[in-house]
């Protein structure tokens, strides 16, 4: 399993290993030890590889058809829809795909919240997962502005007004990203531009990130250290393969569902009309996987604020592990951690929630107070709860509780160095 | 190493540097820059609009710069109503005298100025506009009076080029 034992079998493979150890990458990649507890929350990872590798193929595609004109982007895209062979299967595929892509990629982290994964020493695998989320968001949000709809126009317009908050070089900063006074051709070209470029980037993102993972090694449910390769660990291939694999197709069941019976549920009935800039949609919400930073954004009556909130929201993130003063990484043995977790799962899904409805009345106290918990939970909840927490034991290895088969860890310990 | 020698090398590198990002600099500049609105969107600045269909009561709306620009024929009723505001009420005080310079014709920037979108007609608490984003209220001389937006919406510069005729930009 070390990959510094490695030599190819063929005398081919040991000439081009020797100029280009490829061989040795893909050696170390399938034999990688893995811990052996890893549920299917861990399978997310793969399945966004697979997300991204679906986004490009598609988007590449699509770009074959698409026209990046303001006055033929929305025909291009009925176009598409009707004439082109397999055109809305391609689509479809592509638009409910950045859907699965981000319900995917919340999986993920929430999953990271739980176990503890953003800790020491895995802070630049969260960090680097926090970027490649941010790109994630203004890739799905240029991607939105293309086909030219109202709602493709009006986000876009609302987006970038945002940065009219800022002092001073906000009203400068907007007319420089809009290339104009107003959202209109230049801004359509260059977004598309971003839109195709920003992908790549996350691509390049995935590699550091996996690279980053592969340092320490996966973290596990029981969030403890473990020694690789151990008893502890199972080789990649064939085991998370095969794991991974059988999550990969349930999730495509979800995804088959949405392309073929729902295509435009998550989508919106006013991008169907298109771009007018003379009239703005009555309710203009962006996609579901931005309404709880929409909410908080709506939440705070001051325009820069706002905005600054918003920002916030996102970026607290990346600071998380310093946040998070608990050695202890898995929730499993926190149990006060593990009811806040929950309450901010609840939170999130809140202010999707009021993110979707008029910001007026009960909905924008509900925000309110909802915005303010969540700042209270990373701000102040944890960095607290590291010092006051009483924690679980937790056990030395993750054969060690399996082989005592009783929730009695110091048990369990006695008998397995019986076992040794 | 001698001490002069190593002082000679310093020199050498900060004046490398510093040439660098200058050079560094003189490229990157023109690949912002590019971003900015471009000649022929520059040129399409200004716009006459014929005004004489319009009746007292109506709003036309144009587009220029690929903005809506509403140009409102107020009624007296609308006119008393904005002169008659206390500017300690306002939370961007603006006269309307210096908004309307003829105070039946209002010609502004139909762009709400929280995140740009385009305010309906004849709604909202004050009788003038109201934008459906994010709940802005504005008055008959399209100065903000309640919700987010932080400003009035904008007057371009115009000017009444015959009796009917509007020159914006």
């Amino acid at each position: 399993m070390s990959d510094h034992d490695y030599r190819p079998k063929s005398k081919v493979g040991q000439w081009f290993n020797d100029r280009l150890p490829l061989l040795t990458l893909a050696n170390h990649l399938t034999d990688y030890p893995t811990p052996k507890n890893l549920n299917y929350w861990w399978t997310f990872g793969g399945i966004l590889t697979f997300c991204l590798i679906t986004q490009i193929v598609t988007g590449l595609t699509l770009a074959m058809h698409y026209i990046a004109h303001a006055d033929m982007a929305f025909e291009s895209v009925e176009h598409i829809m009707r004439d082109v062979n397999y055109g809305w299967l391609i689509r479809y595929i592509h638009a409910n795909g950045a859907s699965m892509f981000f319900l995917a990629v919340y999986i993920h982290i929430f999953r990271s919240l739980f176990y503890g994964s953003y800790k020491s020493p895995r802070e630049i695998i969260w960090i680097l997962g926090i970027i490649i989320y941010l790109l994630m968001m203004a890739a799905a949000f240029m991607g939105y502005v293309l086909p030219w709809g109202q709602m493709s126009f009006w986000g876009a317009t609302v987006i970038t007004n945002l940065f009219s908050a800022i002092p001073l070089v906000g009203e400068g900063i907007v007319t420089w990203l809009w290339g104009g006074y107003s959202v209109d051709n230049p801004t359509l070209t260059r977004f598309f531009t971003l839109h195709y470029l920003i992908p790549f980037l996350i691509l390049g993102l995935v590699v550091l990130h996996i690279w980053a993972l592969h340092v320490p090694g996966n973290n596990n449910p029981v969030g403890i250290d473990i020694k690789k390769p151990s008893k502890d660990t199972v080789p990649f291939h064939p085991y998370i393969v095969i794991k991974d694999g059988f999550a990969l197709l349930m999730f495509m069941i979800v995804f088959a569902f949405f392309v073929f019976y729902a295509p435009n549920i998550l989508g919106h009935a006013d991008n169907y009309i298109e771009a007018n800039p003379m009239v703005t949609p009555a309710h203009i919400v962006p996609e579901w996987y931005l309404l709880p930073f929409y909410a908080i954004l709506r939440s705070v009556p001051d325009k820069l604020l706002g905005v600054v909130a918003m920002l916030s929201a996102i970026l607290i993130l990346a600071v998380l592990p310093w946040l998070d003063t608990s050695k202890i990484r898995s929730a499993v043995f926190r149990p006060l951690y593990k009811q806040f977790y929950w309450i901010l799962v609840a939170d999130v899904l809140i202010l999707g929630y009021v993110g979707a409805m008029p910001a007026e009345g009960l909905y924008l106290l509900i925000a309110r107070v909802a915005t303010a918990y969540y700042f209270l939970h990373f701000l102040v909840i944890l960095p607290v709860l590291g010092f006051k927490e009483k924690t679980l034991p937790v056990p030395l290895s993750i054969t060690e509780p399996v082989l005592g088969g009783s929730p009695n860890f110091a048990a369990a310990r006695n008998k397995e160095s019986k076992i040794e | 190493m001698s001490e002069k020698k190593t002082k000679r090398r310093d020199f050498l590198f900060t004046a490398t540097t510093a040439v660098g990002a200058v050079g560094a600099a003189a490229v990157v500049w023109p690949m912002i820059d590019q971003m900015n609105p471009d000649a022929s969107v520059k040129a399409l600045a200004s716009t006459e609009v014929d005004v004489s269909s319009l009746t007292p009561g109506n709003t036309l709306t144009v587009l220029w710069r690929g903005k809506p620009v509403f140009i409102r024929r107020r009624t007296q009723e609308e006119i008393e109503e904005a002169r008659s505001v206390k500017m300690e009420d306002l939370i961007h005080p603006e006269k309307d005298e210096d908004r309307a310079k003829n105070p039946e014709w209002l010609v502004m920037l139909g762009v709400c100025t929280h995140l740009g979108c385009v305010p309906l007609n004849d709604k909202g608490d004050y009788n003038g506009w109201f934008c459906p984003c994010h709940g802005s209220h504005y008055d008959t001389s399209g100065r903000i009076r309640k919700g987010p937006a932080p400003w009035n919406m904008e007057v371009p510069k115009y000017e009444f080029v015959d009796a009917n005729t509007i020159k914006i930009g």
